[in-house]
């Protein structure tokens, strides 16, 4: 079975700037690690191959497959990917893909996980911390015309045809039961990930990455990056929490009678 | 500090910090109050290939040295001494397979032992009978295909837990030290049972175990070498894991160190940190120029070992040494820095100083230590025969 990982690179921190000319992030001097969400996905990626090499019927027939859309830096993470169990890396990179959207981006990787050929399950991490949107997932189900299920804390079981997962919900848990090809988005509940082994690491060392051009995809240059965006990012900015405080007095009727007043005018209670 | 190391050792080091980041430190008072054996993170070691280091490639090993195992028991003992001595126990278990067993018993054991899937332990140690191999009451009695084992071997590490031991035994009583011969025996032989877990001053997530053999029948094909060359084998077998201790040494008082450093620079009396004050700086610098010391020495021994000296056994007891005296002075000094907080369980160095004490005791007494120095001094003199050239 072939199982891909889209996975992104972020900056290692919470104090992000944006390039005022270009509207998009700047990355230069920041230390950047995997999106902390996608390396649940990687390592649930690696222990589905791994249980399905346990099982005699599926032996030897699956390979995990980490995808990312980014700058040439981003190899570095996809070799960590390679020590912490996947077989090949695939790097989408080109000038035309800089400045995409959830949409553009989710359009670029439905493109490579097309040229990839014959993928049964597409894991992403529930959202990163640069974006924080969490659409790239369902948008590229869309795009595929296959099922999504995010937010998966469990895979309950998969086989060549179907896979069931538990997933979070506000107030409880949910079972699916959904055929492949399908797209999850995975929590951090679902597992620990691995310390990297040594043979890993040596792998790593010298690991191969396909990188991918926009032709190379045979991407519409208005299908990619900022061109096949429908979302610009204007502005980044930390909101200043502002906090109104009013102290209210007097016996504790006169209080409670205060406090109910109040919040009726603020329309919270009726 | 610059330690010489290539790129495959920098990442024996990284694996092991991560291990010793993630998934020892949140645990390891909790395991050492409990005294429950590690089992979690021992897994997490064999699947970073860290038992690999031990064995050769053709059995599944990566076919590295002593100096990659010090590294990585250095690393793992800064973290925890538990966790450094179930992993070097393994070790331990598994140099008299590598050094004497035959093609077929490595075949059989080694790649086990390399994933980590199993554990190995070594089972000298009698009541009466440590580093004196001449006292072991345990007899191995040939009968056709088989030697009958009968006795009990005392304070094994991995005892229990590990599922190959490598286990001495005299197969004839009457030649002493001589008549002691290594034999493997796996876990679930009939006749062999674990007697009581030993309740420990420190190390104490570490298994500690009686092994009791009744008449028990252990395939001929399992003895190592021949009969009568258990002393040999043993002596062997210390010679390459000296060091390791010596690294465990170096490892738990480097953690200790960092613990003290970090204290002495937000600990505050008379309005200033106490790491302003010369009597604790003068201390730190004593600490910090003895473990450097240590760390170079057991270094040094390894890669004399590496570079497959015959006669690196006075380094080697050099190494464990010095190393294990210094962790124990260390750990005490930095108990010391904490002061009364050193002395609460609530700070980890209380339970380092407990922990680096075996270091002078197991795998022979700091006091043999002494007596295998100086008789090899004695016979070979001061300066030894010159050595191949040591670094590659």
């Amino acid at each position: 079975m072939k199982i891909a990982v889209c996975i992104k690179q972020v900056p290692g921190t919470t104090d992000i700037k944006i390039d005022p000319e270009t509207n998009t992030l700047v990355r230069q001097g920041i230390e950047n690690i995997i999106n902390p969400f996608d390396s649940y996905a990687v390592e649930e990626g690696v222990r589905i191959k791994e249980g399905l090499d346990a099982d005699d019927k599926y032996k030897g027939e699956s390979e995990v497959i980490a995808v990312t859309m980014g700058p040439p830096q981003a190899e570095e993470m996809l070799k960590e990917a390679v020590a912490s169990g996947v077989d090949r890396i695939v790097l989408l990179s080109d000038r035309a893909f800089a400045g995409a959207d959830t949409w553009a981006t989710s359009t670029t990787l439905a493109m490579a996980v097309d040229k990839l050929e014959d993928v049964k399950l597409v894991i992403f991490g529930k959202q990163t911390l640069d974006g924080d949107t969490g659409q790239v997932g369902p948008e590229f189900a869309q795009r595929m015309n296959i099922p999504f299920i995010g937010y998966v804390s469990e895979i309950m079981g998969i086989s060549a045809k179907k896979i069931k997962v538990k997933r979070l919900a506000e107030d409880r848990y949910e079972i699916f039961e959904i055929r492949l090809p399908a797209a999850i988005s995975v929590i951090k509940d679902i597992n620990t990930p691995r310390v990297p082994s040594l043979r890993g690491k040596m792998k790593a060392k010298s690991a191969e990455v396909l990188v991918w051009t926009a032709s190379e995809l045979g991407a519409d240059k208005d299908e990619v990056g900022l061109s096949g965006s429908y979302t610009q990012v204007v502005k980044i900015f930390t909101p200043k929490m502002v906090y109104d405080v009013s102290m209210i007095e007097g016996t504790p009727e006169e209080q409670v009678e205060e406090l109910f007043k109040n919040l009726k005018n603020l329309n919270i209670v009726s | 500090m610059h330690y010489l190391l290539t790129e495959e050792q920098k990442m024996i080091v990284d694996i092991c910090r991560q291990i010793v980041d993630e998934r020892i430190k949140p645990v390891r008072a909790e395991l050492d109050e409990k005294a429950e054996f590690p089992w979690e993170i021992i897994k997490e070691i064999a699947k970073s290939d860290l038992f690999r280091l031990f064995i050769p490639e053709e059995y599944e090993g990566m076919g590295t040295g002593i100096f990659e195992v010090c590294l990585a028991t250095e690393e793992l003992s800064r973290g925890d001494l538990s966790v450094a001595t179930s992993f070097a126990a393994s070790g331990l278990g598994l140099i008299p397979i590598n050094a004497v067993g035959n093609d077929e018993q490595k075949k059989r054991f080694l790649p086990r032992l390399a994933s980590g899937e199993k554990l190995a332990a070594f089972g000298l140690t009698e009541a009466e009978a440590g580093s004196d191999v001449g006292a072991i009451r345990t007899t191995a009695v040939k009968d056709g295909d088989y030697y009958i084992l009968n006795g009990t071997k005392q304070w094994i590490t991995n005892g229990g837990e590990a599922d190959i031991y490598t286990i001495f035994a005299m197969t004839n009583p009457e030649k002493g030290a001589r008549g002691a011969s290594a034999i493997i025996v796996e876990k679930g032989t009939p006749g062999f049972e674990f007697g009581k877990k030993e309740d420990k001053m420190g190390i104490r997530a570490s298994a500690t175990r009686e092994l009791i053999f009744t008449d028990c029948r252990v395939p001929a094909e399992n003895l190592l070498g021949r009969e009568g060359m258990g002393f040999i084998i043993a002596m062997k077998t210390f010679n390459e894991s000296r060091p390791a201790v010596g690294a465990q040494a170096v490892g738990v008082a480097q953690g200790a160190l960092e613990e003290a450093l970090e204290y002495s620079k937000v600990r505050k009396q008379f309005g200033a940190p106490i790491s302003s004050f010369q009597a604790i700086q003068h201390m730190l610098a004593d600490m910090a120029t003895s473990v450097e010391a240590a760390r170079s020495l057991v270094y040094y021994t390894a890669r004399v070992i590496d570079s497959e000296d015959k006669n690196a056994s006075r380094l080697s007891a050099m190494s464990k040494l010095f190393a294990s005296d210094m962790a124990m002075k260390v750990t005490t000094d930095a108990v010391q820095i904490l002061a009364g907080y050193g002395y609460m369980k609530e700070y980890p160095v209380e339970k380092m100083m407990r922990d680096a004490k075996i270091t002078q005791i197991y795998e022979g007494t700091n006091q043999i230590q002494r007596n295998v120095i100086a008789l090899d001094m004695i016979k070979r003199g001061v300066i030894q025969a010159p050595r191949k050239q040591v670094f590659k």
